[in-house]
């Protein structure tokens, strides 16, 4: 689950990092006040959870109230990289004279935190990973004792920070890891941490993205969860608990278990087919989770065909059947073809019980999903 | 022969008085694996599926000579759970349990690394030798013995090989589901080491998907050190950057790392052929026996 930038840096800004002043605004006038409060330039930023917002047009420096006006009016209801923008926050604008970059992640191939500093910030960090990963100093965690002090120092001192903003570096750093710890994010991060002229450091943006699985352990956290935050499918999807992606193409594409279901959205690009969406109805779906997901699939207004691949282990075959059944029987015409194919546990059951007037079944993955293309084709045509 | 787990291996199942551990028990013991025990706090002393139940795991591995773990109890308290597993000490531990906090894999992978105990999963379907144990919720009925290993992050796709070799008559030595999350005990590389030591297993097939870098790592551990033949699978070929598909690990990195691609290419040049479909595996597979 991500934040927004105005949550993370209220986050931040409890525990004691320097941000800027701000306020959010969700109209122009609002806007405009909140510039005026906080004296120009300011910069009115996009509330939206994507990357490269400056270069998209989502963030713009204004001197004075006609201009915070003018920027707040034309981003507040946006489209920014398929996001519809609701609020901006309005900030003061930092003088900077360098742009650092410091953040804690999980580095999975080694199984614990690494807490990170570059001199290249203000920028896409993973480019300069990918590009020159020795502009980026790294110091691994053990979860046990955190982040100790000196390995904090080490990383700013490795990175080649100013000696003069050195301490200030790694005291933010320290408080970064600590958050990533309490508060079970997956990432914390900010890029860039300005320094000032006057030696000052600010954080300029905020990352935090938190651990959805432990959000039991944060209800305030949960409480921050901006579920329209993504496409409007997506969102609906969550509504549901389904793990559900949406992808460009028209065939719908249903399954349990997520290798398996990638696994179909690829054979159905094989056999020169689109797909539509990932969507894995999970362990052990009963027959109303099912019925939901046939629900999703066919609000897609662009999905031509569905394929319904199911090979059940702990889930079972005949209550996918029974889910099928429930909620294509609700239909007079069933809006788009559907093509099953069942496998492993009560399968056969499965089989037996599914409505063969209302579903085609195959025997076979492959099958499947060829038919599906087929049939979304002749319903483009 | 197997790896990881035999008929001789006695397991105790952690949460065997909770709905899913119940069932699963029950299945295991119908599959005849040697279930001795459950464990679960405050209800030692009952009895669940024909096994006594203890409140420890420390007091089923005394008591009953368990030396397996398998572990069934919800993400809140899954991550203490396999604190007491890995210091009853049992030799292996299976945890069947999707959506642990990764910080709390974190500090139990730190725990792990200080014990001669080998972790399987979370959030994977588990271990099964065919025909002797299966240790999780792998459905017995697919699998059939032979000389085949398999090593899989995803439980379904192992399923659905699973089903396409045993179908062409393959059988399999030992199938390990390892789990699609980012933080993992046994990863390619520890079961591939295992079926590399396993006289009985002719060739392997290794199902893998995007995000981090295992199978990167796996290609450059077969290129150095297999001698037995490994066919490869990655789903997740069309999945686009910064989209989190289904599993906690299966995403592309925004700069493009962790693609279906990278793992294929990899593969390919450590001489392992990967299959478009799962039946091209089979292929494969049946091309090396």
């Amino acid at each position: 689950m991500k934040l927004h930038e105005y949550q993370a840096k209220g986050v931040f800004a409890d525990a004691g990092i320097p941000t800027p002043a701000s306020q959010l605004a969700e109209t122009a006038d609002e806007a405009v006040a909140a510039a005026d409060d906080i004296g120009y330039p300011v910069a009115i930023k996009a509330q939206v959870q994507v990357g490269g917002r400056g270069k998209a047009g989502g963030i713009e420096l204004v001197e004075n109230a006609d201009e915070a006006r003018e920027a707040a009016e034309r981003i507040i209801g946006m489209d920014l990289k398929g996001l519809h923008v609701d609020s901006v926050l309005v900030e003061e604008a930092v003088d900077f004279v360098n742009e650092l970059y410091i953040g804690v992640t999980m580095d999975r191939n080694e199984g614990r935190p690494v807490a990170m500093v570059s001199t290249k910030g203000g920028v896409d960090i993973e480019e300069v990973a990918a590009e020159n990963p020795d502009a980026i100093a790294r110091e691994h965690v053990d979860p046990a004792f955190g982040l100790h002090p000196y390995q904090a120092r080490r990383a700013v001192y490795d990175a080649g920070v100013d000696h003069d903003v050195a301490g200030d570096v790694a005291s933010v750093l320290t408080t970064l890891y600590d958050l990533w710890d309490d508060q079970d994010a997956t990432e914390t991060e900010i890029n860039p941490l300005m320094v000032t002229s006057d030696d000052e450091v600010i954080a300029a943006d905020a990352v935090m993205n938190i651990d959805e699985d432990a959000l039991f352990r944060h209800p305030d956290l949960a409480e921050m969860e901006d579920e329209t935050a993504g496409d409007e499918l997506e969102a609906k999807a969550n509504e549901y608990g389904f793990d559900y992606v949406r992808l460009s193409g028209n065939v719908g594409i249903i399954g349990n278990g997520a290798g398996l279901v990638m696994t179909t959205l690829d054979l159905v690009d094989y056999y020169g087919g689109e797909p539509a969406n990932f969507l894995d109805i999970g362990g052990g779906a009963k027959a109303e989770r099912v019925a939901n997901a046939l629900d999703m699939v066919f609000s897609d207004e662009n999905v031509d065909s569905v394929v319904f691949n199911i090979f059940g282990g702990i889930t079972r075959g005949d209550e996918v059947a029974k889910g099928i059944n429930a909620a294509l029987e609700q239909f007079d015409e069933i809006p788009k073809p559907v093509v099953v194919r069942l496998a492993g546990t009560n399968a056969e059951e499965g089989m037996e019980i599914l409505n063969t007037d209302l579903v085609e079944v195959q025997g076979t993955l492959e099958d499947a999903v060829q038919r599906a293309v087929a049939r979304a084709e002749e319903v483009d045509q | 022969m197997s790896i990881l787990v035999d008929d001789e291996t006695r397991v105790v199942v952690q949460g065997i008085t909770g709905g899913e551990g119940k069932f699963h028990a029950e299945q295991m013991i119908e599959y005849g694996t040697n279930v001795v025990a459950g464990a679960v706090p405050g209800k030692g002393g009952q009895e669940v599926a024909g096994v006594p139940v203890y409140d420890t795991v420390a007091g089923a591995a005394r008591e009953e000579d368990a030396d397996a773990a398998v572990v069934f109890v919800p993400p809140a308290f899954a991550a203490d759970a396999l604190f007491e597993a890995l210091d009853s000490p049992v030799d292996l531990v299976v945890a069947i349990t999707e959506g642990i906090p990764q910080q709390d894999m974190a500090s139990v992978y730190k725990r792990l690394g200080e014990t001669d105990t080998a972790l399987v999963g979370p959030n994977c379907p588990g271990v099964i030798t065919p025909g002797e144990a299966k240790l999780g919720i792998l459905p017995g009925n697919i699998f059939s013995e032979g000389d085949v290993g398999l090593v899989s992050r995803s439980g379904t796709l192992t399923y659905q090989v699973v089903d396409s070799l045993t179908q062409r008559g393959i059988g399999q030595t030992t199938a390990v589901g390892i789990g699609g999350d980012p933080i993992i005990g046994t990863d390619f590389v520890d079961a591939l080491e295992r079926f590399e030591a396993d006289t009985d297993t002719e060739a392997v097939v290794m199902c893998g998907e995007i995000g981090g870098e295992d199978e990167e790592e796996a290609a450059r551990y077969i290129s150095q050190y297999m001698d037995t033949p490994v066919a490869g699978f990655i789903a997740g070929r069309t999945a686009p950057p910064g989209k989190r598909m289904g599993h906690a690990g299966a995403i592309v990195g925004s700069s493009g790392a962790g693609t279906a691609e990278s793992k294929i290419n990899a593969l390919n040049d450590a001489g392992v052929p990967v299959g478009d479909t799962p039946e091209e595996v089979a292929d494969h597979i049946e091309d090396f026996l």
